[in-house]
């Protein structure tokens, strides 16, 4: 029998008008999944690539085997930084349209999971972020809010001169490398940068990250390959918000698969874990950290989440999926997750959270103040026009010199 | 469909010869091309990231899903190589893909599918396999987009035996050109100036954009027509001097030369290669000086080709020395994008130079 070939293009359930079926998102119950061993191989992880570990319940209860009982305080410090990383975004989107600067992307219902990874993380690690992991440097004290805005506002006190579009953030200091506006050239780099720790004898290990659209370039596949030959100490994160721009993650590949279980066929030790669960988010961190630090080798980490915002400043999402998505997500919102536990377990109060907001919007809100005071985008005082032909080599060499000259600068 | 039908509802007016044209800016050009060939040829398919459902992130394939389907115009994942590799294979089977690389500084992946296979499977198979591809690309800067949003990699292509490469300067020459890459059987870069999307663009960026609706050249056919591949454009006679050109800088030498109140003779390539030499060599060796003006980085620019060419071309005919304005040799900048550009001000000092000499 022969029958004409039909091409498979997957779409959304949902659309504008048109609500999602998540039932895709195949929700385990939280404390459900088993936490094997550190030194299990990546044979014997091949379910938890196509589970989802959770901690936390739709009550606030911490469950199962993957509860990794943090410190309240540490909780404590994990919520004002997710907080923090809101009130922040918010603001910068604001300032975006008010053409302080040219671009802005922000994090909404991400916050979890650079936040509480980097509890997993030590000094001298190095994470290869996307441009959504802005939670990395928010949380830390050595990194300036102030400064961050600098760079967005392209003023002339920019750390990087005005030479990257707004969020492309560096800071080698705070292990944090710079971001490409090139998608996924950073994840093959972490491994790289964890082949060379595993080279000298180093204790550092690497973090590369990842989104689930651009799990589809070459880059990722890369990688995966490297990071399984050298065995190399890095952790992998992709994080699936569901959508890239305009295009659902199925496009990328995650239709009746998950982006874990890519690692499995690599020969990587890969877990599929709630994004928007702190404490799972953290847990899950420290499996892979640890399993980095003791030669191990390689973790990849698929984060379930949802990208709440607009992809960027330049987009409209109302174009392209259901405007009450996130509402219906079935993951919820990671801030109020976590708010809801410690609030159980006693160590929290409405009260106390409604000072924390206050504290924290006056904090953004005083930084935004000294940033602008080096100005903005808007009224043009950015990074000296010289500054643009430096740092293209080490040592300038003699046509830039003139070109340089024959701007006049 | 919604933009379509908002095109359709613009004012209609009949050419000299009888046809229909309306105002289109150059996405509208862009998406009426495409739709013209959707519908005239089954084998015409497009995809690309976000250029299904959504229609592309600067619109061009709005409405194109809805009316042709998902078979004939669909989102790709983010693998630039992937897209330029997979619309080989279906050049080979005989569709004819028109893919989109949103950014042209997104391409780099797909250099190995671009330049060793897209480019040379006709001379490898003696023209048994072709690549009948056209690869779409939003190029240039003027939009703050950085680094990786602003680039002008003409020059990686037309160094490429096999490939050819064009650039419109306004909606009406877009349509006209896509048309024709299209039905041509050999790959086609098809080079989109973003800063030309909405209006003519002349450098001056605190200006107010003008939109197509003001220009003529955004009086844009609605049916079928194509412009021929190889032939350039006379964008504004001249007697004095020769700008050689293309894209936005087309715009931005007009303005200079009208600023510097030099007689130029504009000439809009439009094919950088294969290219017309001959509308080039005649108009050098009437005014006797050229200048070159390209946004990309200077050295080895498509300018250094067209410099060579006129020397060798038109040497006994030069008054002066060929003059060239471009990027400069550093990653576009951000926060500096008009420090980088070349504005008219530094065109049109070119200008004066090269009448001095
Ligand atoms: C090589 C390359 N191709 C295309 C783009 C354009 N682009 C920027 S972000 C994006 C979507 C990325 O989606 P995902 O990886 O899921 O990350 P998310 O934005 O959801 O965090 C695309 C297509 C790019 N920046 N680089
Ligand atoms: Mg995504």
């Amino acid at each position: 029998m022969t029958q004409p070939l039909r091409l498979h293009v997957p779409e959304p359930s949902g659309r504008p008008g048109r609500e999602t079926d998540f039932s895709f998102l195949r929700r385990s119950a939280a404390g459900s999944v088993r936490r094997p061993p550190v030194d299990t191989s990546h044979f014997d992880t091949q379910d938890l690539a196509y589970a989802l570990i959770r901690v936390l319940d739709d009550e606030g209860n911490a469950c199962g085997p993957w509860n990794p009982t943090l410190d309240p305080v540490l909780m404590r410090k994990g919520l004002r930084a997710m907080m923090k990383t809101r009130i922040f975004d918010a603001r910068m989107v604001i300032a975006q349209r008010q053409k302080k600067m040219s671009f802005y992307m922000q994090c909404l219902g991400e916050e979890a999971i650079a936040i509480a990874h980097s509890f997993a993380l030590q000094p001298g690690d190095m994470c290869f972020p996307t441009y959504r992991q802005q939670g990395l440097l928010l949380v830390r004290d050595d990194v300036s809010m102030a400064e961050m805005m600098c760079q967005l506002m392209s003023n002339a006190k920019d750390p990087i001169k005005g030479r990257q579009m707004p969020v492309m953030y560096s800071y080698k200091r705070a292990g944090f490398f710079s971001i490409s506006g090139n998608l996924a050239t950073q994840f093959i780099q972490a491994v790289g940068w964890a082949m060379a720790s595993a080279i000298k004898g180093d204790t550092k290990i690497a973090s590369g990250w990842i989104g689930d659209g651009s799990t589809a370039e070459s880059d990722f596949h890369n990688a995966l390959t490297f990071a399984h030959v050298y065995r190399a100490p890095v952790i992998l994160n992709v994080v699936n918000n569901q959508w890239a721009i305009s295009t659902f993650q199925a496009i990328a590949g995650g239709e009746t698969t998950t982006f874990a279980a890519r690692g499995v066929g690599s020969g990587i030790a890969s877990l599929r874990v709630d994004g928007n669960d702190f404490l799972a988010v953290y847990a899950a961190s420290l499996w892979a950290s640890e399993r980095a630090r003791s030669n191990l080798g390689p973790t990849l980490i698929e984060w379930v989440t949802y990208r709440a915002g607009a992809h960027s400043t330049s987009d409209d999402p109302s174009k392209y999926r259901p405007a009450d998505d996130w509402q219906r997500f079935p993951l919820g919102d990671p801030i109020d997750r976590l708010k809801q536990h410690l609030i159980k377990i006693g160590e929290w109060s409405d009260a106390q959270h409604a000072q924390a907001q206050k504290e924290l919007e006056a904090e953004v809100a005083a930084a935004q103040k000294e940033a602008e005071r080096h100005g903005t985008l808007l009224d043009g005082h950015i990074p000296n026009a010289a500054s643009m032909f430096e740092d293209v080599y080490e040592h300038m060499p003699e046509h830039l010199r003139r070109q340089r000259q024959q701007l006049g600068v | 469909m919604n933009a379509m039908t908002t095109d359709k509802k613009q004012a209609a007016t009949p050419s000299s010869d009888g046809t229909k044209t309306s105002p289109m800016t150059m996405i509208q050009a862009l998406r009426s091309g495409l739709d013209v060939m959707m519908g005239r040829d089954d084998d015409v398919v497009l995809f690309g990231e976000d250029v299904g459902y959504f229609g592309g992130v600067f619109r061009v394939t709005e409405g194109l899903q809805a009316k042709y389907g998902r078979n004939r115009c669909f989102d790709a994942p983010i693998n630039e190589g992937g897209i330029v590799g997979a619309a080989i294979g279906m050049g080979a089977y005989g569709l004819r893909p028109v893919v989109e690389i949103q950014f042209a500084d997104y391409f780099y992946p797909a250099t190995d599918q671009i330049v060793s296979e897209a480019a040379r499977l006709r001379f490898r198979t003696v023209g048994d396999f072709t690549a009948p591809l056209t690869i779409r690309m939003p190029c240039g800067g003027g939009i703050y987009g950085g680094q990786t949003h602003s680039q002008s990699p003409e020059a990686f292509f037309t160094h490429v035996c096999g490939l050819r490469t064009v650039m419109p300067s306004n909606p009406y020459d877009a349509k006209g050109l896509l048309i024709a890459s299209i039905e041509c059987n050999d790959p086609v870069i098809f080079l989109e100036p973003k800063r030309l999307y909405n209006g003519p663009f002349d450098g001056h960026h605190d200006k107010p954009v003008v939109p197509w609706s003001k220009h003529a050249l955004g009086n844009v056919p609605e049916g079928y027509y194509s412009i021929p591949l190889e032939k350039a454009a006379v964008f504004r006679p001249g007697r004095e001097l020769t700008v050689l050109t293309y894209g936005t800088m087309v715009w931005v030498s007009e303005c200079a030369a009208r600023e510097a109140g030099v007689d130029a003779e504009i000439i809009d390539l439009r094919s950088l290669w294969p290219l017309d030499l001959e509308t080039i060599v005649d108009s050098v060796k009437k005014t006797g000086r050229c200048l070159v003006v390209h946004e990309a980085t200077r050295t080895s620019g498509f300018g250094a080709e067209l410099a060579a060419l006129i020397q060798e071309h038109c040497f006994y005919h030069l008054e002066a020395p060929i003059e060239r304005v471009t990027g400069w040799d550093t990653p576009y900048p951000h926060a500096q994008e008009w420090l980088y550009f070349p504005v008219p001000a530094r065109v049109g000092a070119a200008m004066k130079r090269a009448m001095e000499a």
